[in-house]
């Protein structure tokens, strides 16, 4: 939505940051390639994609106070991880299932992200768990706020809770229990759908009998907007009107971003057998990350010479996360056994 | 001192928290101007208003997963499950979620979670309002258990579960609301999951019990000891996860049998993980074999009287069982 300038939000988005995203996306896309690669090499055990969902995640995760307001993705928001400051060799650690994967020690399946100092919330497999742990977080914010003891304006602390899933999980029960009570409460809440329009293989239309997730917001009282989810501008823009009514208190909002999934679910699926390589090679041609280079070269913040400078430069990135990642030590076998529990306050008895 | 029910010391340990800490609040259905449904946030509402205790949509898996989002956030809440019949749609954020945060994030994300949960049979209450689920949630690794018998215990536990980092299952035996009394110390210290209690000390028969069982055991532990010259040692459990193992072992060590009660029923009970602990590692102490009363297998204790009384454990029931071990 246009301001008082006319511009759109992602009109103001300096060239530094145009390029950043742009980084961000490639970053993600290189290091899913790779993942697979090594996988099917048999050198590592499992991955979850998120190749064709770059622009959603990255898009969603510029319109956000990145490291400070609380994130709670899923296991296909790589790209997310990404541009909220994980680094590709947290990736890797975790694609190996090594002792200092620092999402989760080597414990969950790669991509279930978790960085406490970044305000990113561990996730599990089981789909649309997070969402009223997401009004959970922004119930918190919410309730600090109201006591007098963080500003809202503050922009050192969070100020609102970002969860994203796919549509086929917003059939859930846990979704739309916890869209109730963040839009009954008016909660600083926004949940990205990224809609890829497959839950594994089961197309929306026999999973739903709308077209699309967004109208769904207007039954809890929280606005729904439906987005090009493969213009990472246009999330972005998207986004930052949820981000901002978060932000001033007027509850949450609901981003619906189509896209598609360029790969099978996971690297144990096989989509064949649903999809038919004519669809699949059609999502190719609109697939975001080339929609975008090519959106920045005919503005000029891109040259092909910068284009090849910066896929040199990612190779080189993920080349050395992956030669750190799997020179690093296992997990010492009997590290199973923990951390169960947190320790005790000292004290009480 | 001061001369207390069950419930007067949960609401006195609710009140106390919310006054000592601004980081606590309650949620659950009912609970604000309703006072709950049971009372147990009775006046709180008027004297700490709506932020912080705050009636909720009906959704006890929200509840519990707005909890564990609060928790995560560093507040501290206290979520009420109205019945503990009702706590299965909530299942998954337990079980799945505030349970395995800890070991999933290695050790990255914490859930400082309590949820206060009524359980057990009532009589009038049917299928829906008595059921015992203590068993269903102490496989779990990742989730404490505290079940307190006494007034004094109600309000220690409640402060502790409230200290504890880790999210905590604090079932209230609704049946013991009014009818379990005791004193209660003007201050006390709060006590921390774990330990259990030897409610009475006696060398001839070890009884191991929780909750309203405990509170039905002393009472049978008392008449064997008048009419029979029985002496019972009963050890009110407290906490069932983690289970003060050690408390379980001193006691058969000392007795050489072991009886115990609960209203849950029988079939893959808690009994049968404390049976299992004292024929693994107390087995040459024993002296007979390792008993369970228990309620019968049916879902859950029935709406009619007679089936009612019938179907729950009572001090009789337990003075037969007494006297059937002690005669092995």
């Amino acid at each position: 939505m246009p301001d008082e300038s006319g511009l759109r939000p992602s009109q103001h988005l300096s060239e530094e940051t145009l390029l950043e995203m742009y980084r961000l996306m490639l970053l993600s896309r290189r290091l899913d390639e790779r993942a697979w690669a090594l996988h099917r090499q048999g050198r590592v055990q499992f991955h979850v994609s998120a190749m064709g969902h770059e622009a959603a995640q990255v898009g969603a995760a510029f319109a956000v106070n990145r490291g400070v307001d609380y994130v709670v993705p899923y296991y296909r928001d790589l790209a997310m991880a990404i541009a909220l400051g994980c680094s590709p060799l947290d990736f890797m650690l975790g694609l190996f299932a090594r002792r200092d994967d620092p999402w989760s020690g080597g414990r969950q399946m790669p991509c279930h992200f978790s960085d406490r100092a970044r305000h990113i919330i561990s996730g599990s497999s089981t789909v649309a768990t997070q969402i009223p742990q997401a009004a959970g977080l922004a119930f918190a914010i919410r309730y600090r706020q109201q006591a007098g003891q963080v500003d809202p304006r503050d922009k050192t602390q969070p100020r609102l809770a970002l969860t994203s899933l796919g549509e086929g999980s917003t059939n859930q029960g846990e979704w739309h229990e916890g869209m109730n009570w963040a839009g009954l409460q008016r909660l600083p809440f926004v949940c990205l759908v990224e809609n890829n329009r497959y839950a594994i293989s089961v197309p929306q239309t026999e999973q739903m009998a709308i077209p699309s997730v967004a109208p769904r917001a207007a039954g809890y009282g929280a606005q729904g907007e439906s987005v090009d989810g493969n213009d990472v501008l246009a999330v972005y823009d998207a986004m930052y009107a949820a981000v901002q009514r978060a932000y001033r208190g007027e509850g949450p909002s609901l981003v619906e971003a189509h896209t598609y999934r360029l790969t099978p679910h996971t690297s144990d699926d096989d989509d064949r057998s649903y999809r038919s390589r004519e669809e699949v090679a059609a999502a190719g041609e609109v697939e975001p990350l080339g929609r975008y280079r090519r959106t920045l070269l005919e503005r000029g913040t891109l040259t092909p010479a910068l284009v090849d400078d910066l896929e040199a430069q990612t190779r080189a990135q993920v080349d050395e996360a992956q030669r750190e990642a799997e020179a690093s030590p296992e997990p010492a076998p009997e590290e199973a056994d923990s951390p169960v529990l947190a320790p005790l306050p000292e004290g009480p008895t | 001192m001061a001369a207390m029910t069950l419930i007067e010391a949960i609401r006195t340990a609710l009140d106390e928290a919310l006054a000592q800490d601004e980081r606590v609040f309650v949620t659950g259905e009912d609970i604000g101007r309703r006072g709950g449904v049971f009372r147990a946030t009775q006046g709180l509402y008027e004297k700490y208003g709506a932020r912080r205790v705050m009636d909720s949509p009906l959704t006890e898996m929200a509840i519990v997963g707005v909890g564990i989002g609060a928790a995560l956030a560093d507040l501290r809440p206290v979520c009420e499950i109205q019945f503990a019949d009702f706590i299965h749609p909530a299942f998954n954020q337990i079980v799945g979620e505030a349970a395995r945060m800890y070991y999933r994030s290695a050790g990255g994300w914490q859930v400082p979670l309590v949820i206060r949960v009524p359980y057990g049979a009532v009589p009038g209450g049917g299928l829906y309002h008595c059921q015992s689920v203590e068993a269903l949630f102490a496989h779990i690794p990742g989730l404490k258990i505290v079940v307190p018998s006494t007034p004094r215990d109600a309000r220690r536990l409640l402060h502790g579960a409230i200290l504890d980092p880790n999210p905590v299952l604090y079932l209230e035996t609704k049946y013991g609301y009014r009818q379990i009394r005791g004193e209660v110390p003007e201050v006390d210290e709060p006590l921390l999951p774990g330990p259990a209690r030897v409610a009475r000390e006696g060398a001839d028969l070890s009884l191991f019990a929780w909750g309203l069982m405990a509170h039905y055991a002393g009472i049978a532990a008392e008449r064997v000891a008048q009419e029979d010259g029985l002496q019972v040692e009963l050890v009110d459990l407290r906490t069932l996860h983690p289970l003060d193992r050690e408390a379980v072992l001193a006691s058969v060590r000392k007795t050489g049998k072991a009886l115990v009660v609960h209203e849950d029923n029988l079939t893959m009970g808690f009994g049968a993980e404390i049976a299992a602990i004292l024929v693994d590692e107390a087995f040459e102490y024993l002296d007979g074999p390792v008993k369970r009363l228990a309620a019968p297998d049916v879902p859950a204790a029935p709406f009619n009287h007679g089936m009612f009384n019938y179907f729950l454990p009572g001090p009789d029931d337990i003075v037969a069982a007494i006297r059937d071990l002690a005669a092995y």
